[in-house]
């Protein structure tokens, strides 16, 4: 197991690590943890996860901010933004990589036998519209005649809440099944349909659909944390791309967007030292790589 | 051993939004939102199950 499988698969475990639901326990945690938001996408409402879900919670912020105006709350969504601002000033999008629960059941997904697909270039920009509309500009403007807004990218297309939190606590509590109707059903359909496209493509949903991977991504040239290419060194041999987890090509841009900073092209692809990064200025130590390669 | 390359003008800019990150999240929590996404995370949503 490569170490980030390791830290990924870590990340995984801390973030679900209430265990005790299935014994007779609560059927979801719900401690002070639960109000520091993780920095993956893992639904708040798995029975195991321990901590929010940022994707949620800032929805939930954005949707109740009017009448909670109305009564005083200053609930900007400031905590949630800041958080996320704070990991993105410091490393940009390299969480969707590590500690991504979700990131990480795709990449697992995507190792199925099949035959493989390149996922076009164009639905790299969705996930900006499904972070501006669905969880932005949709809870904050369609409200009801309470001025509530709905959480819109959790109830109509996460497909991570349908199967970390829908199909476990259907089966653990039968009291909501007796609620399950056309909604949870076009949500099924759509989860099965991101299964499949994970299979075909590599992150599929982390490319074209994830709001968290998309706030990340706006700090991928600004963060501290960045990766270089030297020009003079790089053969264009495309072994980078080939191995990329987001087909990113890392000659074009080596701060893409969709650049998860996995570190496999320094540390596994690139045998002529082209690829490296930087931290604030100072460049990484050499890898056995670039060393051979001098 | 390990070598360091040459050392890169060192960068402000992700210092000065690291700052700004870090004083929203303060006033966040002032403000009182750790408790208002506790409040959320403590209960099943019916909506990310697909039931709401």
């Amino acid at each position: 197991m490569s170490f980030r499988r390791f830290i990924q698969l870590a990340a995984t475990v801390l973030t679900n690590a209430y265990w005790l639901f299935p014994f007779g326990g609560a059927s979801m945690y719900a401690g002070r943890l639960k109000s520091v938001c993780v920095p993956g996408l893992n639904c708040w409402s798995c029975p195991a996860a321990v901590g929010a879900c940022p994707v949620g919670a800032l929805q939930n912020i954005l949707a109740g901010l009017r009448p909670g105006l109305e009564v005083g709350n200053k609930h900007f969504g400031l905590y949630v933004v800041g958080l996320l601002g704070v990991l993105g000033s410091l490393v940009g999008r390299m969480p969707c990589a590590w500690v991504c629960p979700f990131g990480f059941f795709q990449e697992l997904m995507h190792k199925i036998p099949s035959p493989k697909l390149k996922m076009p270039g164009f639905l790299s920009y969705l996930k900006y519209v499904f972070l501006g509309l669905f969880v932005v500009l949709l809870p904050l403007l369609v409200v009801d005649e309470f001025g509530f807004g709905q959480i819109w990218f959790c109830k109509y297309v996460c497909p991570a809440g349908t199967l970390e939190a829908g199909l476990p606590m259907l089966a653990l509590k039968p009291d909501l099944r007796d609620m399950v109707g056309t909604l949870f059903y076009v949500k099924l359909t759509l989860l099965f349909a991101f299964l499949a496209w994970m299979v075909l493509c590599k992150r599929p949903f982390c490319r074209a659909v994830c709001p968290l991977g998309a706030i990340y991504s706006l700090f991928n040239k600004a963060s501290a944390f960045r990766m270089t290419w030297d020009a003079e060194k790089c053969v264009l041999c495309g072994q980078c791309y080939h191995d990329c987890p987001m087909d990113v090509k890392f000659w074009e841009n080596p701060n893409h967007p969709d650049c998860i900073r996995c570190l496999k092209c320094y540390q596994k692809s690139c045998k002529y030292g082209a690829i490296s990064y930087e931290i604030a200025g100072v460049p990484a130590r050499k890898t056995l790589n670039e060393k051979a390669a001098s | 051993m390990p070598v360091r390359t040459k050392k890169l003008p060192t960068r402000k800019l992700p210092f000065v939004l690291l700052l700004f990150f870090v004083a929203a999240v303060v006033l966040g929590i002032n403000f009182g939102e750790l408790g208002a996404v506790f409040e959320k995370a403590v209960t099943i949503c019916l909506d990310c199950i697909g039931i709401g």
